[in-house]
């Protein structure tokens, strides 16, 4: 099944399970989502768990947060990245401190889905990748899944998780395709999923760009490099076990993301790795993300923005020198 | 009030719709044919609104526009071809193709820009007037925007600034029934828009959003008492898109009869029949709408050839400090 389908299976599977779990966000039930990933829903729970609001992105999560503090698990859905920066103030103000604020009186078990990334030409309010915005909230949990499988596991831990979680689909991942165990547990979050072995370089990234990743790595192999490819999975809290024993090993640290480099979560980690490990490293641990320009619109200039196969090639055959 | 209106400038007000309309039919059907990328909105059905209203403003009135924005920056006078540019994303297009569809903008004409953040546009064009009214300027400004945007935050908040303030704003809300996928009056309470203007203190009337010649008189009185009085007026223009909300959207979730009813009352149409009734040759209307085919397709060849942004494009206009690396 596809990445939405795997969501959409998951969030199923709660909301059957789960009386409290419902969802709230805009143009949800007519046709299921901007990517289906509501697909037939509401047909099945019901208009009064399959929430259609008004366009209102500040009360679409402050209600969220509320609802969450009354013995509901809400889901909500922000469409975008860009519009959840609409509800920044609920987001950052009000679900991720509640419970710290008022002493443990209470918990904001929420979901907040915001999908990230570059998809075909939406230009610079559209494309955005705001990771990292959210992992420098205390309170907050941010997922990022890069395939089917990891898309059903997380959403049903997101969901499961008594904390506000961020979970942060990538757009151009909606229609890729992957086996799913409809069975599947929930994943624990704060684990990384090693999505190829290796020896010489350790390559950390997430969502979109694992693919890409891993196209680079079957490429470094072919000219004598073992790369191994980190999945991060979940932002925070990040498997910092998994890539410390990765980069003890191979010595270097190379970390991908599609987000703009400067200020990206790609800082810490190579921050993090380098305080722990710098006298294990053999070269310093290298960046690879989007220059710090708003998207632009015209394809080549979009491509421009990309980090591809290549740029991680030549950056990781680089360190090896 | 209500004179005939002179038979010349309702034609002019038919010339620009003609475009609108042609300009929007290339845009749907290229993006559908996967010429254009992202999110292209059409305007088709609406385009007696824009018409209507730009006719009552002057080059150095600004407009501030939303994600539906072709026809707002055409009637305002935009060139087609500058505009078709910038959808292809070549060189020479309004915004040097960074922008594309939803972000089209002309500043030598008073385009503050189409938005792509519902009502974001809204505080924006009440932060012009604010600029208009602190130099003592004579400029209007008209806020264009959606029904789906009377329920976002930042939409009523820039009511209340704007009536605090006494700003020279007109506010256009174009309600063609849907927000997206949801129709509007399942998510929003009251007896609508012009109520909730009325509640900030601002005055305002509904009109027959897809009657140029209602539009446009109702535009012209308001406008002058923006623009006399420098305080805040409303117009609530009903309508109907007669497309998905973009063009990958096929609209389905709309009764066909709904879609028919609306189609049968055609802003474009109804002026042509208003302009043979003044005596004008249906022929010479034809060749007005032919016209503008024509214009678009010189447009549409010309931005097909043009050649894309140079890379180095990709680094300019960020901001003059730090280097965007
Ligand atoms: C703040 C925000 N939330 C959601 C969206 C997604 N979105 C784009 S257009 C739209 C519907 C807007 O409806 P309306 O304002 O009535 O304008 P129309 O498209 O009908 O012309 C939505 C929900 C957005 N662009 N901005």
């Amino acid at each position: 099944m596809t990445y939405a389908q795997a969501a959409l299976t998951a969030l199923a599977q709660e909301m059957e399970r789960d009386g409290s779990v419902w969802v709230l966000g805009e143009d949800l039930g007519p046709e299921g989502g901007v990517a289906g990933q509501y697909l037939g829903l509401q047909q099945r729970f019901g208009k009064t768990r399959i929430v259609d609001t008004p366009i209102c992105e500040n009360t679409i999560m402050g209600a969220g947060v509320g609802a969450a503090l009354c013995g509901t698990r809400p889901v909500i859905e922000l469409r975008y990245a860009d519009f959840g920066i609409c509800a920044a103030d609920e987001i950052v103000n009000q679900a991720a401190k509640v419970r710290y604020m008022l002493g443990g009186q209470v918990r904001a078990p929420l979901v907040i889905r915001q999908p990230i990334g570059f998809r075909d030409g939406m230009a610079a309010q559209h494309s955005q990748s705001t990771e990292a915005w959210w992992v420098h909230v205390p309170g907050l949990v941010v997922v990022a899944p890069s395939n089917p499988a990891d898309n059903h596991a997380l959403l049903k831990a997101a969901i499961r998780c008594d904390d506000p979680v961020v979970y942060m689909e990538h757009k151009e991942l909606w229609t890729v395709a992957g086996e799913v165990d409809e069975a599947a547990q929930p994943a624990a979050l704060g684990q990384a999923n090693v999505a190829k072995r290796g020896s010489d370089v350790t390559i950390v990234t997430w969502s979109s760009m694992v693919g890409v990743c891993l196209e680079a790595a079957q490429a470094l192999e072919a000219r004598g490099c073992s790369a191994e490819v980190i999945d991060l999975r979940t932002l925070w809290p990040w498997d910092r076990e998994t890539v410390f024993e990765s980069v003890a090993r191979s010595r270097r640290l190379l970390v991908v993301h599609q987000a703009v480099k400067v200020g990206g979560f790609g800082g810490e980690i190579v921050a993090e790795a380098s305080e722990q490990l710098f006298d294990r490293l053999v070269t310093a641990p290298r960046r690879l993300g989007a220059p710090r320009v708003p998207v632009p619109y015209a394809e080549p200039l979009e491509t421009m923005c990309r980090v591809g196969a290549a740029d991680v090639v030549r950056t990781a055959e680089a360190m090896m020198l | 009030m209500n004179e005939i209106p002179p038979t010349e400038s309702v034609l002019s007000l038919y010339r620009t719709m003609c475009l609108i309309r042609a300009f929007d039919t290339h845009a749907g059907d290229a993006r559908r044919a996967g010429k254009l990328r992202g999110s292209v909105h059409e305007y088709i059905g609406q385009e007696a609104i824009a018409t209507g209203v730009c006719a009552n403003l002057d080059r150095a009135d600004y407009i501030s526009s939303y994600h539906r924005g072709h026809g707002h920056c055409l009637a305002k006078g935009a060139d087609p071809e500058a505009m078709m540019k910038e959808l292809y994303g070549r060189v020479g297009g309004v915004c040097g193709g960074k922008g594309g569809s939803m972000h089209v903008a002309d500043f030598s004409l008073g385009i503050l820009g189409a938005n792509g953040v519902v009502a974001d546009g809204v505080t924006i064009a009440v932060g012009a007037a604010h600029a208009v009214k602190m130099k003592g300027e004579q400029r209007v400004v008209v806020a264009f925007f959606g029904d789906g945007a009377m329920n976002r935050g930042p939409m009523l908040e820039a009511l209340n600034w704007a009536s605090v303030f006494g700003l020279p704003v007109l506010f256009v809300c174009e309600d063609n029934l849907y927000s997206d996928r949801t129709r509007t009056g399942s998510v929003s309470a009251g007896p609508g828009p012009l109520a909730r203007a009325a509640a900030f203190g601002i005055a305002g009337e509904t009109v027959d959003g897809n009657d140029v010649i209602a539009v446009s008189e109702a535009a012209a009185r308001h406008v002058r008492e923006v623009r006399e009085h420098s305080r805040p007026r409303f117009l609530h223009a009903t309508t109907y898109r007669w497309r998905g909300h973009l063009a990958l959207d096929k609209g389905l979730y709309r009764d066909p009869r709904e879609v028919e009813r609306w189609q049968a009352v055609d802003p474009i149409v109804r002026t042509a029949s208003w302009l043979s009734s003044r005596g004008v040759e249906r022929t010479g209307l034809s060749r007005e709408n032919d016209a503008a085919i024509e214009r678009v397709a010189r447009a549409v060849a010309a931005a097909e050839t043009a050649p894309w942004p140079d890379h180095t494009t990709l680094y300019t206009d960020v901001q003059d400090v730090g280097a965007p690396s």
